[in-house]
């Protein structure tokens, strides 16, 4: 939590400033609300319109409308500090967890308001798994990790039904063969990228419908990246993915849709082909062209 | 910045400058290190030296003089009437199976004063002793048999040392007289220090060689156990409502800001508290282990609260996304997660917590825990003292015998503290390797 507050606190006005000499004064000040390329996409799970993100005083996100799709993966890129992060944890409504954050605007997963009174956050998080920058297994064995969520959630009604639930749930995240020998030793006790392949598999095992990646690479090695990234293309298949990703190049490794956000505002949204050859708005060209950020 | 016009110092300039600051900054090393070793050699000879005293002075407690008399249980002077009634078997006067059996012993010993004096060798609870042993098996009655019985402070003293034998009869408590019959039964064999078991399983006496300990020992462990099944769970659960649920507003920061001056407060105000809330307002028994407890309860509660908080503090914030982000409520967070990883500092909060009131005495005194008490307490609400204070009243006696009384008290509070301890560590390891 605090990471994620200092990146915001810690924003830098650095690209504003370049943007501002390389792009024309005319082009610095983004209007808000004015997203370029279709947010809109055919039958979304989630569909967010004039979203608002407030801490305390901050202005985090500002009106940013965009939907995600099924069955594929939306990559959010931008400089350190521009939201993207912060938008991501709106949609499981983790920003609940910090003090003095305000969600305004309507995300409507399935077309009901996440934020409707009679949803449950429980429920919710139980359809939109996250997994984050840090690996952050339970200190418990890799078998209760994976087997928590069906337990809480009582999807396994006994002993070899949860067996067979962590038993898929590794297999998906391509950690089965590996751990199979040892799932009673502790989940601290595995490599970097097992650990987050772990947090996978925990994710999974709940069945969610989507699911979000906060920089999930970031902390890995090259070797453990390309282990998860190929995991996502197959994971796409049967979830919506978000993810949230410094390197460029892995969003255009993995994703089908990238959006660009910059100081709270979306900035463009597109066919992530189309962002990495064609982008249509100065700043994004200036982002992935590798002029700032 | 200012001499930039200055010329750039060489290599060899600059390494001549760091070599120079070397040796004063090992030397400071040097320095600090001496002073850490000065402080920790200071602190191990006053804790040498301060159980040095107490085991000399208290070892003595727990070996004590008895004396081997062949008592003839005399059927004319326990059961007259041949009834075995217990009742009257229990009124009999034991006193003079003694006296008949050391007029026996000494046979020249003529007179009511002489008499007297040669009582006085034994002491006054040896009858109880006696009267028990026969309560318990009437068969008894009418046979002899030799028994060890407690001899008195002033033999007790004597034969360990403590009085001086060269004083004017007048400055000792011993007559020259019960100087010879000691040492003649010394010769004998009759006179002997033996394991002190009345000390480890009596409660207190007003005669030093018939006080024990186990009263307060026993006394201790009730208060003690009350508080820490009072004090632990309300402690954890203030903990985590402070720091897990409640909002940061006016009112939590009065009460944590309330929490840290409780900690400080000295421990009679909350005797005097417990006087005046429990006893007096609520009607409690007086010198009971359950007030004790209660009023233990408020002075250890803050440092559970602190240390518990402290601990919940240090649990990471990843392990509590990871359990949200699972769709774990905030409840199954906590419980799931977060006390668990936790629970081994908040035991450690609690055995800070627990010593204290362990060695507290000044708010028991408020509440009446100072009471004499003979009898071991069988509940929480009977009469009863605790360790410390018993080493206070004792510590006040008058009596000689009473001095190494004391320090065998403190042995026994030591003990007790220890154990308690070693149990709390090895129950917090037990947690612990949950990684």
């Amino acid at each position: 939590m605090e990471a994620v507050q200092a990146e915001r606190a810690g924003i830098n006005l650095k690209p504003s400033g370049r943007v501002a000499e390389g792009a024309g004064a005319a082009e610095a000040p983004v209007e808000v609300g004015k997203t370029v390329g279709n947010i809109a996409v055919e039958d979304p799970i989630f569909s967010c319109r004039d979203v608002d993100v407030y801490y305390g005083a901050k202005h985090a996100i500002k009106k940013v409308s965009i939907d995600v799709a099924k069955s594929q993966v939306l990559a959010m890129i931008g400089p350190s500090g521009c939201g993207k992060s912060t938008f991501l944890r709106c949609l499981n409504r983790m920003n609940d967890t910090i003090e003095g954050a305000r969600v305004e605007g309507s995300i409507l997963l399935d077309g009901k308001d996440i934020h409707d009174k009679k949803r449950d956050v429980v429920q919710l998080r139980a359809r939109v798994g996250m997994v984050f920058q840090k690996p952050n297994p339970f200190p418990k064995s890799i078998y209760e990790n994976v087997a928590y969520g069906p337990r809480i959630h009582g999807l396994a009604g006994d002993r070899v039904e949860l067996d067979e639930i962590v038993h898929n749930s590794l297999q998906r995240a391509g950690l089965w063969e590996e751990v199979k020998d040892r799932l009673q030793a502790p989940g601290t006790s595995l490599s970097g990228g097992q650990q987050q392949r772990l947090c996978i598999a925990r994710t999974i095992a709940v069945n969610p419908e989507v699911i979000l990646m906060d920089e999930p690479c970031s902390a890995l090695d090259p070797i453990a990246t390309a282990r998860i990234e190929d995991l996502m293309e197959e994971l796409r298949q049967s979830y919506a993915i978000v993810i949230v990703t410094h390197s460029m190049q892995q969003a255009a490794r993995v994703s089908q849709r990238t959006a660009y956000f910059h100081l709270g505002d979306l900035i463009e949204v597109g066919e992530t082909d189309r962002i990495f050859t064609n982008p249509r708005h100065r700043l994004t060209e200036d982002y992935i062209t590798g002029r700032f950020g | 910045m200012s001499n930039t016009n200055k010329p750039r110092r060489t290599a060899q300039e600059t390494q001549a400058i760091v070599t120079a600051s070397l040796r004063r900054r090992y030397w400071a090393e040097r320095r600090f290190r001496t002073y850490g070793l000065a402080a920790i050699v200071a602190a191990l000879t006053f804790l040498v030296y301060l159980f040095f005293v107490i085991f000399s002075n208290g070892m003595g407690a727990f070996r004590q003089s008895e004396l081997k008399l062949d008592i003839y249980y005399d059927p004319a002077v326990i059961d007259p009437a041949g009834t075995r009634n217990p009742d009257d078997l229990h009124a009999a006067d034991y006193q003079a199976l003694i006296r008949a059996a050391l007029k026996k012993k000494f046979p020249d010993v003529e007179g009511r004063a002489g008499t007297r004096e040669l009582t006085r060798l034994v002491s006054g609870s040896a009858a109880f002793e006696l009267q028990r042993e026969v309560v318990k098996d009437p068969n008894l009655i009418g046979t002899t048999r030799s028994e060890w019985l407690l001899a008195s402070d002033a033999v007790d003293l004597l034969q360990k040392g403590h009085i001086e034998r060269a004083l004017p009869e007048a400055e000792r408590p011993v007559s020259d007289q019960q100087l010879g019959w000691v040492d003649r039964l010394r010769s004998e064999g009759s006179l002997d220090l033996k394991f002190n078991k009345t000390f480890l399983s009596k409660g207190d006496s007003r005669e030093p060689e018939a006080a024990g300990i186990w009263g307060a020992v026993v006394g201790s462990f009730f208060t003690l156990a009350l508080t820490l099944l009072l004090s632990f769970p309300i402690g954890v659960a203030a903990a985590v409502y402070l720091e897990e649920f409640a909002r940061r507003n006016r009112w939590t920061d009065l009460i944590e800001v309330n929490i840290n001056n409780l900690a400080a407060v000295p421990s009679i105000v909350f005797g005097l508290l417990g006087l005046a809330v429990f006893i007096g307002f609520f009607g409690l028994p007086r010198s009971a282990p359950l007030v004790g407890a209660m009023v233990l309860t408020l002075l250890t509660l803050p440092t559970i609260i602190i240390a518990s908080r402290a601990a919940l503090k240090s649990v990471p914030p990843s392990i509590r996304e990871a359990a949200l982000g699972m769709g774990a409520s905030k409840i199954q967070m906590v419980t799931h997660h977060v006390i668990p990883l936790a629970l081994p500092g908040m035991l450690t909060g609690t055995i800070i917590g627990m010593a204290r009131a362990l060695g507290e005495s000044a708010p028991l005194l408020m509440i009446g825990m100072v009471a004499f008490i003979v009898d071991i307490p069988k509940g929480v609400t009977d009469a009863s003292t605790v360790l410390p204070v018993q080493v206070f009243l004792w510590s006040d006696s008058p009596e000689r015998g009473f001095v190494e009384k004391t320090s065998g008290a403190i042995i026994v509070l030591l003990a007790f503290l220890v154990v308690m301890n070693t149990t709390a560590v090895i129950l917090r390891k037990k947690f612990e390797r949950r990684w």
